[in-house]
């Protein structure tokens, strides 16, 4: 049976993604902070889906430990998605370094951390996908989420070097721009349902995205165009703007 | 964030607070902060039983917990829908040992309106299943209750519309099915007094329940068609369905696409619908082998069916009468065709006797109604529940909008024996609806 890890394991976005793979015949390794919490997620997928789901303890902002990790898992998995994330909240996060350091740690220097190891394995056997969930506020900087909008943007700048440079070892590399999802980490945040998507769609969007081996994915189709419309305003005009 | 949200009947409609969890962690530190909440599953409830200034809403509790295919015990966290359960046990030879009309409530739900089948009279309400569960108290503790382990919060969880606390976790015995199939049977009745005698006669079924024509007076006043059933036997398979007994139903969905205006129902269209029901069914009898979905869920391939009543909404209907009260069924039934207020779907049922001090069903007959909201309507509601009072009935809390507290005080005879073990877990009413509000419940 193939097998998916899935890097931050606890989010609604994880969920769904697991859930979806998982309806697929792929066993699950889920991982993340305090893992043991995830029990009642590892039962959920074996019992719906018949399938083996295994509980790994990782932590994104800890780039020392990733070699033990991955090590301690005991088998490679054909599919590795990093999902993990994390958005500030209401306060400006640029009044807390604290807040931007671990924005950035978890959403960039973490994730890159654990998938150049895991890209020097598969790349080792020539064999495997990487998909990164990044995030359409890394396309342009706004002044109300510019921190974590950085740290994505850098991701999905690392996203694409990494596909270009596994390219010719036949490894294939996903990003996924998920836009708005309706998840825990957005809850409070006033989004327009037309362009809000549900975790399950995203599931759908990455597993699809494997499939078909797309290299950069958006889950609800009109982002594209929104995105697109977004980075043509003229900065001078941009900056004006109250976004 | 503060949202307008309403139950399936779309009346009331009121602006809330809700907050989801997928962790019990992250429900016992949201708890602390509140000073009134209620559980919220898919809001399948009709009424405002599951409406507050907050709400936990459970949807994102979803995990199966563990399934033992041998013995039938299914364990899971109370937001998941019967929907998703069915597909999971289902292929495994196993059923609900109770469902209601739709599959897309959550087991929370189905526990806190301790809901009722159309074999009420042979297995009981939900409840009569539950093993044991874990309940998120006022106090902060998660306690686990069975008929067994404090028995007194376990009988006042099974109805008890999340006064007790949140529901988190619920353990329940399933059926053992030896196909995904209904053997069926549809009997057309020409009165009432028939059907009524048609439902003795074949009490021996599993599953029984009629659909009733309210409009027509006369010699056919309470005109039907018992529906009844029993899960199917391999060897009663046709062999295309033999093929794969335990096949789950094809999902079909027709998308209900707009509001409809409210003058499309009126006491025409209904029953030129109630004639073509009745008349569908050309023959007096009928015998079919069907899958469960159309058997227990004709409604669920209508997603939103609730927009055909328009925008003012609806209330459903229903009440109890013991046996001994066909003359109070008889009544109430003319009232609804006299003032030609008769719904789209009426259905009749028989309950068997239940013990419990919360639980809407008892021994006797149980009829359910749609009503759009229009002027006029509450005030015909008083009237009918001033014949069920009479007549030693009661209104179902779960489908219940507008009920007054005397009513509900007196007809809900334990409704203080509750209230006392209610107090025991959630002393301050930190655990409230606008129901239990309105009901004078959980009123200081």
């Amino acid at each position: 049976m193939p097998s998916a890890l899935i890097l931050g394991a606890s989010s609604d976005m994880a969920l769904a993604i697991a859930r979806t793979f998982g309806a697929g015949g792929y066993d699950l390794i889920l991982c993340g902070r305090k893992v043991s919490r995830l029990a009642p997620m590892q039962s959920d997928l074996e019992i719906r889906f018949g399938v083996r789901a295994f509980l790994a303890e990782f932590d994104a902002e800890d780039p020392g430990s990733h070699q033990a990790f991955y090590d301690s898992l005991g088998q490679r998995p054909d599919v590795a998605i990093c999902v993990m994330g994390f958005m500030p909240g209401e306060k400006p996060a640029e009044q807390d370094w604290k807040t931007v350091e671990r924005t950035i740690l978890v959403n960039y220097t973490g994730a890159v951390s654990i998938l150049n190891l895991i890209a020097a394995d598969f790349a080792s056997i020539g064999k495997g996908t990487i998909v990164g969930i990044s995030s359409v506020a890394g396309l342009r900087g706004r002044q109300s989420n510019y921190i974590y909008g950085s740290a994505k943007a850098g991701f999905l700048t690392y996203l694409s070097g990494l596909r270009n440079r596994l390219y010719p070892m036949g490894i294939h590399v996903v990003t996924v721009l998920p836009g708005f999802v309706r998840t825990r980490m957005t809850e409070n945040l006033p989004l327009p349902p037309l362009l809000t998507a549900e975790p399950a769609e995203v599931g759908k969007a990455v597993f699809q995205a494997v499939k078909q081996k797309k290299n950069l994915i958006y889950v609800r189709w009109f982002w594209r165009w929104i995105m697109l419309l977004i980075r043509l305003i003229p900065e001078s005009r941009f900056k004006k703007m109250k976004l | 964030m503060k949202k307008k949200i309403a139950n399936w009947g779309n009346y009331p409609v009121v602006i809330s607070e809700e907050q989801s969890f997928t962790l019990e962690e992250e429900a016992r530190a949201s708890l602390e902060g509140m000073d009134s909440v209620i559980g919220r599953g898919n809001g399948r409830c009709y009424g405002d039983a599951s409406l507050g200034d907050t709400t936990f809403g459970t949807l994102k509790f979803d995990k199966v917990l563990s399934f033992d295919r041998g013995q039938g015990i299914f364990t899971c966290e109370s937001g998941i829908t019967l929907d998703q359960i069915l597909k999971i046990i289902v292929p495994s030879g196993w059923f609900l040992p109770v469902t209601p009309g739709t599959k897309f409530i959550t087991v929370g739900g189905a526990v806190a309106s301790d809901v009722h089948g159309k074999n009420h009279h042979v297995d009981g309400a939900f409840s009569n299943h539950v093993v044991s569960m874990d309940i998120l108290v006022a106090s902060g503790k998660v306690l686990t209750c069975s008929g067994s382990l404090l028995p007194d919060l376990f009988e006042a969880t099974c109805g008890g519309m999340g006064l007790t606390g949140l529901i988190l976790r619920v353990s329940f015995r399933l059926k053992k099915i030896e196909s995904s199939y209904i053997r069926q049977k549809q009997i057309k009745a020409t009165n009432l007094d028939h059907v009524l005698s048609l439902f003795e006669q074949y009490r021996h079924y599993t599953y029984s329940v009629a659909w009733i024509d309210c409009l027509k007076k006369g010699n056919h006043f309470g005109r039907s068609i018992l529906i009844l059933g029993e899960h199917a036997t391999r060897s009663e398979l046709s062999p295309s369905q033999t093929r794969d007994p335990l096949k789950l139903p094809r999902q079909t969905q027709f998308v209900f696409p707009f509001t409809m205006p409210s003058f499309v129902l009126n006491p025409i269209t209904v029953k030129a619908f109630n004639f073509l029901v009745y008349n569908k069914n050309f023959m007096p009898e009928m015998d079919s082998v069907v899958s469960y979905e159309p058997f227990f869920y004709p409604l669920d391939s209508f997603l939103h069916w609730n927009r055909a009543y328009g925008k003012a909404g609806f209330v459903q209907y229903q009440f109890v009468l013991p046996f001994e009260s066909k003359t109070a069924l008889i009544e109430i039934m003319t009232k609804i065709s006299d003032q030609g207020m008769g719904s789209f779907l009426t259905v009749l049922k028989t309950f068997g006797p239940q013990q419990s001090i919360i639980s809407f069903p008892m021994e006797g007959y149980t009829l359910a109604m749609d009503f759009p909201v229009r002027r006029g309507l509450f005030a015909f509601l008083d009237q009918l529940d001033r014949i069920v009072l009479e007549h030693g009935g009661r209104i179902y809390l779960s489908k219940d909008a507008r009920m007054s507290p005397e009513v509900f005080w007196n007809s809900y005879r334990d409704a203080d024996r509750f209230m006392e073990i209610v107090r025991r877990y959630n002393p301050e009413y930190k655990f409230r609806s606008m129901q239990s509000d309105r009901l004078l419940l959980t009123k200081i």
